[in-house]
């Protein structure tokens, strides 16, 4: 195995490890997205044909809401006793703490998104009547989508006074096209997928991912350098 | 005899935070295997230094080599030579003694030894407590386990920025066994304390920083004397 694939699984291994024991991170970002997603709910017409015509927006929108707790959360344990610098110190490759990182932070968001998909179909009334598999894709790889520069933001402003306030400023505007397809996309999933528009949408989705995950690999050593 | 070669070479090194200084011109050459006191006040510029010689700081000015490797050219060959032990321990408070052990292990592809790692717990006197999470730890075990690390690294270049800092006396012997056996194994050992005559009899060399400039080089049996007349000045 690869040095770069061997620290890389050492990365993960670690902040999954970190995500089991940090419960109050879970329950504090499972929660936020619960109501996040109630609110919705609340704030939407009280009528059900338009609580299920907005259904991917508001999934999509708690899924992006909560992944700025969760990601600024995923490096406070590096911050608490200078942790991150203690890697730095170590002959690692910055892609493999990047990749490490990011993929820890993915896999915390599939579960959320795992989560937080049978409760909008409950409470916002809607059936997926188009193909489950697409709307596995979307979730998968919109996660993905924002887990990448999420976490490459995330490092970047951890050390910065308000990072509460520029984690968002910086990611919301990066993350745009993503959230457009998917919230498309997963519409077309819930309402069903006359003109075959799931492909492509997802399609748009990989792209960025693959832009994304591999930028954001390569500018992460000079982010995390002082 | 041809010289040992240079593990730490220090050119015109500076370091600054926005307007104000912290470390300027330092010219440093310490070759493999010798032994270096730094001393100064409070806000001298010793943790700068030291950060900067384990590559985690850029200069601002200069010019830094390890082992002959430029660390702005290919840091990871640098750090492979290099180990500080800082001012913070740099653990993660959840997870074990063990298992922050294992985190450092597995980064820098040591096979999986439970013995090893055992060992090093019981060298450091955390052979109880090895299990426990680090949250529970006080300060003084943290930094013993930050020894465990730096000794599972096993650095030719080793830094130590306060090594007494938060120990207890047995602690204090605890640090002077090792720094005496870094010596007796030939690694390069930079050591910044504020306990002079502690650490002078242990070491080759001495250094004093004030203001982040250099004022005095010499044999470190004599730094205390020198530290003592640049401060009553």
């Amino acid at each position: 195995m690869s040095s770069v694939l061997r620290q890389c699984r050492a990365v993960l291994a670690k902040d999954m490890l970190l995500d089991l024991r940090g419960r109050s991170r879970v329950s504090a970002v499972l929660f936020f997205a619960v109501m996040t997603m109630l609110l919705f709910s609340f704030a939407a017409e009280p009528n059900p044909e338009s609580l299920r015509l907005h259904a991917a927006g508001y999934l999509w929108l708690a899924l992006l809401l909560s992944s700025i707790l969760a990601l600024g959360e995923s490096f406070r344990s590096e911050l608490e006793d200078e942790a991150l610098e203690g890697l730095r110190l170590l002959p690692v490759d910055p892609r493999a703490l990047f990749y490490g990182k990011a993929l820890s932070n993915t896999i915390f968001l599939w579960a959320l998104a795992a989560l937080l998909l049978p409760l909008a179909l409950g409470l916002y009334a809607v059936e997926v009547q188009g193909s489950f598999a697409q709307l596995a894709g979307f979730l998968v790889l919109g996660c993905a989508g924002l887990a990448a520069p999420g976490s490459l933001y995330a490092a970047m402003t951890c050390r910065a006074r308000g990072q509460d306030v520029l984690l968002p400023l910086l990611l919301f505007p990066l993350v745009v096209p993503v959230l457009i397809a998917c919230v498309k996309g997963t519409g077309l999933c819930f309402s069903g997928d006359a003109m075959n528009q799931g492909g492509s949408l997802l399609g748009v989705v990989a792209a960025f991912d693959l832009v994304y995950w591999s930028v954001c690999g390569l500018l992460f050593g000079k982010v995390i350098e002082e | 005899m041809s010289p040992p070669p240079l593990a730490l070479e220090a050119e015109h090194l500076s370091r600054g935070y926005g307007s104000r200084w912290a470390l300027t011109g330092l010219n440093l050459q310490l070759a493999a295997g010798r032994s270096l006191l730094l001393a100064g006040p409070n806000g001298a510029g010793k943790t700068t230094m030291l950060r900067l010689l384990a590559t985690t700081l850029q200069p601002s000015e200069g010019r830094l080599r390890v082992m002959g490797v430029d660390p702005l050219a290919d840091p990871m060959a640098a750090r492979r030579h290099i180990a500080l032990l800082s001012h913070r321990t740099q653990l993660y408070s959840e997870l074990t003694g063990t298992e922050n052990l294992l985190v450092t292990s597995n980064l820098l592809g040591l096979p999986r030894d439970t013995e090893r790692i055992a060992n090093l717990l019981q060298r450091v006197g955390l052979q109880d407590r090895g299990n426990d999470r680090v949250r529970s730890y006080s300060a003084g075990m943290r930094k013993r386990l930050a020894f465990a690390r730096l000794l599972l690294q096993d650095p030719s270049i080793v830094l130590l920025d306060e090594p007494y800092g938060q120990l207890d006396p047995a602690g204090f012997q605890f640090v002077d066994g090792l720094v005496e056996q870094f010596v007796s194994e030939g690694r390069t050992l930079v050591l910044s304390t504020h306990l002079l005559q502690r650490a002078a009899p242990l070491l080759r060399s001495g250094l004093i920083l004030h203001a982040g400039r250099m004022t005095w080089v010499g044999a470190a049996a004599d730094l205390p004397a020198a530290f003592a007349e640049a401060s009553s000045t």
